[in-house]
């Protein structure tokens, strides 16, 4: 199991179009994914839990990643972060 | 023959046939049902939905495909499906109840969560919602796929999947009775090409009828005599015709027949006007208006939100310029998140860079935004309203200010940025060869220069009608303005509407300005008027008649007669 914490860079946050990309890059992989926010914990998996917690351009979210593929599949999300979110 | 107004959101005349779009509501009353025969018939419509959408989405535009996306994650989203499925389990019920108490918490939670973005989601997911339950009903959903061709397409308003889902092959013109100029139904026409209307009274229109809609004007016409229908449909060909005409001027250069080069930028205002934009042709961005970061929010935009924004605009351009005005926002409208009251005198009052320099903190932030952003483009500041010399000497100290902050914190932005000024208040106009000194260039906002100069509310009804850039005084401003950027060797441009007025483009030529900025959808025309020109012609005509004028009628004919050779 790893944590880590994760600004979210994109002007929309975690919003209807980068919130699918998000949600499609973290379902690739076999881990369990979830974020701490504002003191409530998320499925990342879940498009309609992420969106529900309403995440803005510049909010950190913590990152709770745990499974075989779990190191990977951080770095994943790291990345697609930092590259917007297709924005 | 019936004619009504309505407001165009999308350009141009569509003729055909109504198709009249009803929302049907099926029953979700609460009935007893097998645990597994429900899950199954649950499962199934789901898999036809997700199969229907991808459909769509399919031969769907860009903008189109990214919204069917988002459903379909929607549809399969872990939370969703067995979220229902537990109400089947639980309640043994059938599938329609437990959609609709499942959607129902999901859509209250989305409206109520005081988050804009999320409360217009919620459509989504009611959109959603209704489609599984017309699936489970057997009711097939509208496809705006199977409809005959040239249809005119009438509703309340259009679901964001039947939006998606509209091709410009089979629908001539949109109707809607709710939405405006930003929904869904507007953009999607927008970026197709398609005339559309909302606001429209269309409680009578029957299915088959036919129908004009004209999306310019803003009016649908119901039951148009034969004679009308020859004027619509000779007035759509003109309009066609004139668009493919100008289609010519794409990617040619904006110089005169003297080989003077002329910069045709777009004004932007939201970030979706970055691609229509480029797509427009332009050749950069001569006015990125910010205010809508700032308003129908509860809170000021942070920096990292704002230089994400400004960044897209700098990479969208890449060398080609993009000239962010800061923050022009004032007292005629409330913003409680800036401290603003409703003033009085709101055009003669706080705003723009006054409140700037008072509000430095906000100031700042913008400020760091933009030159943050500058590392990834052309980017240029432009102030507005400034009315003299100290204002932009305290802007540019402020600016060199956030520049060494920048610097020290190794963050890397572009150290030589061009700031220039918008020169829209007659001291500034009057006062332009001292600026010229100070500012790297100029772009004049002939709108609020022409309010401020004849002392004329456009929004006053009974003074409009003497609001006019085609006024003598605001031309001579014009001129002087040039003039001052000229001899200091600085640019000179405009912002204002008068930039992508056919009747005054030959006329801001002839006096010298270099960059003209307008909405987008007005490049190709001025292009092809500046590849007609002769800067050296208009020039001198500009030159012997200027100040000869008097009335506004003679100035008229002076910026007409620029069009004779």
């Amino acid at each position: 199991m790893i944590t880590e914490k994760l600004q979210i860079k994109n002007a929309s946050g975690l919003h209807m179009r980068p919130a699918g990309i998000f949600v499609k890059e973290v379902t690739k992989f076999k881990s369990e994914v979830l974020f701490t926010f504002k003191g409530s914990e998320y499925n990342a998996k879940s498009m309609i839990n992420v969106l529900s917690a309403a995440v803005k351009c510049g909010d950190e979210i913590e990152l709770t990643i745990n499974g075989e593929d779990e190191n990977d599949c951080l770095a994943a999300i790291k990345s697609a972060v930092e590259n917007g979110l297709g924005e | 023959m019936e004619i009504s107004k309505a407001t165009g959101v999308s350009e141009g005349i569509g003729i055909g046939r109504a198709v009249v779009v009803d929302t049907i509501i099926p029953d979700t009353g609460k009935r007893q049902g097998q645990s597994d025969v429900e899950k199954e018939r649950l499962k199934n419509a789901v898999e036809k939905l997700t199969a229907n959408i991808q459909k769509k989405a399919s031969s769907a535009s860009e903008e189109q495909a990214g919204i069917l996306e988002s459903h379909i994650m929607l549809l399969g989203d872990p939370f969703i499906i067995s979220g229902i499925e537990e109400v089947i389990d639980r309640e043994s019920c059938n599938s329609e109840y437990a959609v609709a108490e499942v959607m129902k918490n999901y859509i209250a939670m989305f409206r109520e969560s005081g988050d804009e973005l999320l409360a217009a989601r919620s459509i989504d997911l009611k959109d959603i919602q209704d489609n599984l339950l017309m699936l489970l009903a057997g009711i097939t959903p509208f496809d705006p796929g199977s409809i005959a061709r040239g249809s005119v397409l009438v509703a309340d308003e259009l679901t964001t999947s039947v939006a998606a889902g509209i091709s410009k092959e089979l629908i001539s013109a949109i109707v809607t009775r709710l939405g405006g100029r930003t929904s869904h139904t507007a953009i999607i026409a927008r970026s197709l090409g398609i005339p559309a209307v909302s606001g429209a009274d269309i409680c009578e229109i029957a299915d088959g009828e036919l129908l004009v809609v004209d999306g310019t004007g803003g009016c649908v016409v119901r039951r148009p005599t034969d004679e009308q229908l020859e004027e619509y449909k000779a007035k759509r060909e003109v309009d066609l015709e004139r668009k493919k005409a100008l289609e010519a001027y794409r990617g040619l250069e904006s110089v005169t027949l003297d080989g003077r080069k002329i910069e045709l930028c777009a004004n932007i205002g939201l970030e979706t006007d970055i691609v229509t934009a480029i797509e427009a042709d332009a050749e950069g961005v001569g006015l990125f208006r910010t205010e809508f970061l700032y308003m129908d929010r509860p809170s000021i935009p942070n920096e990292e939100e704002q230089f994400s924004v400004y960044k897209k605009a700098a990479v969208a351009f890449g060398k080609r310029p993009v000239i962010i005005r800061t923050l022009d926002i004032g007292g005629d409208k409330a913003i409680p998140a800036l401290g603003l009251d409703k003033e009085e005198n709101p055009f003669l009052g706080w705003r723009a860079i006054r409140y700037c320099l008072d509000r430095k903190d906000v100031f700042r932030t913008q400020l760091r935004a933009v030159l943050r952003a500058s590392a990834f483009g052309n980017i240029k500041i432009m102030i507005p309203m400034i009315s003299g010399v100290e204002e932009l000497k305290s802007s540019i100290a402020l600016i060199e200010e956030v520049k060494r902050e920048l610097k020290g914190e190794g963050v890397d932005f572009n150290e030589c940025i061009d700031v220039g000024i918008m020169i829209e208040t007659p001291s500034a106009a009057v006062l332009a060869d001292r600026l010229a000194e100070t500012a790297d260039f100029f772009s004049i906002g002939t709108n609020d220069l022409t309010q401020y100069t004849l002392a004329v509310d456009r929004g006053n009804d009974k003074v409009a009608n003497l609001y006019t850039t085609y006024n003598p005084a605001v031309l001579r401003l014009i001129y002087n303005v040039a003039q001052a950027a000229a001899e200091a060797g600085i640019m000179c441009g405009i912002c204002g509407e008068a930039g992508g007025d056919p009747r005054m483009i030959r006329f801001l030529i002839g006096c010298g300005l270099s960059e003209l900025s307008m909405t987008g959808n007005s490049i190709l025309q001025a292009r092809k008027i500046v590849r007609e020109s002769s800067y050296e012609k208009l020039r001198d005509r500009v030159e012997r008649k200027l100040w000869s004028l008097g009335s506004v009628g003679e100035a008229e004919s002076f910026l007409d007669s620029l069009g004779d050779d």
